[in-house]
């Protein structure tokens, strides 16, 4: 009986795939829904047309052309969007967290760890990353755990591939500097060490970006003296190279401001002294957390760099009114500032989403909730260009649900990564389907 | 419900006070109430249905009456509620708030003895915020580092009421027993006993053979464990001492052996989703509350987080994305069920003539992402308005 029924089992899996599988090449077509497009507005009885990995059209029942021997789906009824993208996740970074062997999180042995890419530890089989594009999560900035100041390079994901090379779409693509008090090493008297105070953090930050400089201008030196006339050289001699040193090239890129800095900061004395210091080095900037600044969110907006807003979960302060920082998102809004939503977490990225939602009970538009988990993401990461919304000519990365994308009671019915049809399963609907009889 | 706490019976041998529970306060909750009358509301009653337009009568802190064409009585103080939604309180079953983080006695792994109001500190913020997010009672339990931890208190969240005026009078006493990976953890680091699902069972039955002269006297037993293994040991062991379990907490494999807690009539509180935190929670899935309601079993979902006590609403509407279930199961899930896990289902969770009238009016449809409370009723007096400045308390006024 139970040979029976996995048999069946394995049929009905087939008979799922096998059309997503074949459909490299076929049209596909999803017709009758709700686009939700984000870049421009919502399409009722939409036509979403995906060719090779691609949006090739985007429209309604009358304006697009379906075409010829493409696999067509009705899905009236259904909502029709963007895949989701996390601005932050330890995704393919841990697996079991209280196991220690399976997570590759942080390196905790210094503060300034620039050289750790997590593209090196990112685990691309992780049972996690199946769980959470079941509810339409298609990427996801991978970032290592925040208890180092400068805790390595993050990169920005894609949730299907056959490899970690495919799902790595964007390598070290910014770095967090994180100055939220949590990098101290003050845990106790005993275990006390350097930098066990915020002033610490700081002035070990700035020492790290000064000897970087020294470093780029040691290196620039060289090759100059490397193109020096060759009279001069047989004066003094062939110039020998500078050591090289893996965590200062590692900063090089962020000093000269060709990539993001993701600066995070939670009060707003946390928020000054991190601002001033990228200030300082002239770093190119996006906000993180602030969760506790809300008394100088006018400053917030005066910087002009998008926030990766919350968790909005995060506890407010005793002081605090109970929706202090749930409101924070319509706030910031509400002065100009793009944000972006993150889960800030591994298992419960698929609940990215609700966040979102509960934020617009808090006052932020649920147009605006929903780009800030779609199109303001793909901005702030660069890559907008392909992703964050339902555009020909970008990335085939769409999902079907039978409602509003950030309410809870709705029920993601497919989703499609690079157009190709995602198999709705994942560890946790395996065992599912073995102890409820499905 | 001759409740006796195992506390000292089992470590000096001598019977703690044969009470009927908690301690009614020793000061007058408040002063007589003025009638309250709730009209133009979606009265989500739990029990009966949704009455549309309904309204709900309150006198003395309790329920009069609930129903369709009821007429406000003179000298109510009138409520509108324009049309939006009315529940019950929610009940939370499983939280550590407002304990000062004085959870775990984690240096012996009995400790009966520890009864979690001493630890209670009625002024922390996180009782306001769980009421701010619609939780009118919740369960406050010792840790779960101890095989056999401490006993709960239950309390209502009326914010600035007192410490006395916040216990649940006459609530049940309970106590807390744990195994799996945090006694193994906790004990096994120091090199002691009990570093295995072995030892944490060996000293457990230790504990109840020690106790075994005042076992007819006890009732109840709330029990933290997730692997099905071990919810089928912790039941035979029920069975070998003649107890009974009240509820498992957690039991993030129940799934699994639905059919058996069903028929031992074994409640579960459990978590909507929460996964792979750690290796006991590896198969967790967010089908686990409804495939076990399914299977007959009264499910509750909890937080044990002082954050998730406060949209425990979302939890239980997460039980409807996941396994379909219906609007009234999934309010049951944060209500009516976790009342009877904590004992007082005689006296909250549901939308009844005679109940305390703890009572929440939601901005939005409260199992969604967009349902916010917008006042919480205690007792019938209002401990939260959202529409209030400041923290939105009217009973409340900081440093006093």
């Amino acid at each position: 009986m139970k040979r029976t029924l996995t048999v069946l089992g394995m049929t009905i899996l087939i008979c799922v795939v096998l059309p997503g599988s074949a459909s490299a090449q076929q049209a596909i077509v999803l017709k009758g829904g709700k686009l939700l497009t984000v870049s421009h507005g919502t399409i009722e009885n939409g036509v979403l047309v995906i060719e090779n990995g691609k949006i090739t059209a985007v429209g309604s029942a009358e304006e697009v052309k379906i075409p010829a021997n493409a696999r067509v789906q009705d899905v009236s009824g259904m909502t029709v969007y963007p895949g989701l993208i996390d601005s932050e996740s330890y995704l393919g970074l841990t697996e079991i967290s209280a196991e220690q062997m399976t997570n590759d999180l942080i390196e905790l042995s210094d503060e300034i760890m620039p050289h750790m890419h997590v593209y090196d530890a990112f685990h691309a089989e992780s049972e996690l990353i199946p769980v959470a594009r079941l509810n339409g999560i298609t990427n996801a900035i991978v970032a290592p755990e925040n208890k180092d100041t400068l805790p390595g390079q993050d990169s920005f994901i894609q949730l299907d591939g056959k490899s970690s090379q495919e799902m790595l779409l964007v390598r070290d693509v910014a770095m967090p500097l994180n100055f939220t008090g949590e990098q101290r090493r003050n845990e106790s008297w005993e275990k006390r060490k350097f930098p066990s105070t915020r002033m610490g953090l700081a002035a070990q930050l700035r020492q790290a970006f000064l000897d970087a400089q020294h470093y780029a201008q040691d290196w620039a030196d060289y090759e100059k003296k490397k193109s020096e006339k060759a009279d001069d050289k047989e004066k003094k001699g062939p110039p020998s190279p500078p050591k090289h040193d893996l965590k200062l090239d590692a900063l090089l890129p962020y000093l000269q401001g060709k990539k993001t800095i993701v600066l995070a900061a939670q009060e707003p004395s946390d928020l000054a002294a991190a601002v001033n210091l990228a200030r300082e080095f002239n770093l190119k900037f996006v906000l993180n957390h602030i969760s506790h600044s809300q008394p100088v969110l006018d400053y917030v907006a005066s910087l002009k760099a998008p926030v990766i807003v919350g968790p909005i979960y995060e506890a407010p302060k005793p002081q605090e009114r109970y929706d202090a920082v749930y409101s924070l998102p319509a706030q910031l809004y509400k002065r100009g500032v793009k944000i972006a939503f993150a889960s800030y977490d591994a298992h419960n990225v698929r609940n990215l989403p609700y966040a979102a939602g509960y934020a617009t009970a808090f006052g932020l538009p649920r147009d605006e909730a929903l780009k800030a988990v779609t199109l303001n993401a793909a901005e702030i990461w660069g890559v907008d260009g392909n992703l964050g919304s339902l555009d020909a000519g970008k990335t085939a990365n769409v999902v079907v649900a039978n409602g509003d994308p950030l309410d809870i009671s709705t029920d993601v019915k497919q989703v499609f990564i690079d157009g190709r049809q995602i198999p709705m399963t994942s560890r946790q609907t395996r065992l599912r389907d073995e102890y409820s009889g499905h | 419900m001759n409740r006796i706490t195992i506390g000292s019976a089992l470590l000096s041998l001598t019977i703690v006070a044969a009470s009927a529970g908690q301690p009614a306060p020793a000061v007058p909750q408040s002063a007589a109430h003025n009638e309250v009358f709730i009209n133009n509301a979606v009265v989500m009653t739990v029990t009966h249905g949704n009455i549309q337009n309904g309204s709900v009568h309150i006198k003395d802190g309790k329920i009069a009456a609930v129903g369709r064409n009821l007429k406000a009585p003179a000298g109510a103080t009138v409520i509108d509620a324009g049309g939006k939604y009315l529940t019950p309180g929610i009940i939370d079953s499983h939280s550590h708030i407002a304990l000062d983080d004085d959870v775990n006695e984690a240096t012996s792994p009995v400790t009966p003895q520890m009864m979690m109001i001493d630890a209670f500190d009625y002024q922390d913020k996180a009782i306001y915020r769980g009421l701010a997010g619609g939780v009118t009672t919740s369960l406050l339990l010792h840790g779960s580092a101890n095989m056999i931890g401490g006993q709960a208190i239950v309390i209502k969240h009326k914010y600035g009421a007192g410490r006395d005026a916040m216990l649940f009078p006459g609530a049940p006493r309970s106590i807390k027993f744990a195994s799996g990976e945090n006694p193994k953890r906790v004990y096994g680091s120091k090199e002691q006993l009990p570093s295995t699902r072995m030892g944490n069972f060996a000293v457990q039955r230790e504990a109840l053979v020690q106790a075994q002269d005042y076992m007819r006297e006890w009732t109840d037993y709330e029990i933290h464990c997730y692997r099905a293994d071990e919810l089928l040991t912790e039941m035979e062991i029920a069975k070998e001492f003649g107890y009974k379990v009240r509820a498992f907490h957690h039991a993030l494999e129940a799934y699994k052996v639905a059919d058996k807690l069903a028929a031992n009539d074994v409640a579960i509180a459990t978590f909507a989703d929460w996964w792979g935190y750690k290796n006991e929670a590896w198969d967790a899935i967010p089908w686990n509350a409804v495939i076990s309601m399914r299977k007959g079993v009264r499910v509750a979902i909890k937080s044990d987080s002082d954050d998730l006590a406060r949209r425990l609403n979302q939890e239980a509407a997460k039980t409807m994305r996941y396994g379909g279930a219906t609007e009234e199961e999934a309010l049951r899930m944060i209500t009516l069920n976790p009342a009877w896990i904590i004992g007082v289902e005689n006296r909250v969770g549901s939308i009844e003539v005679g109940k305390d009238a703890d009572l929440v009016i939601w901005d939005g449809y409260p199992l969604s992402s967009y349902g916010v409370p917008e006042k919480v009723l205690i007792d019938g007096d209002v401990y939260f308005d959202r529409s209030l400045p400041g923290f939105g308390m009217p009973r409340y006024k900081e440093g006093e």
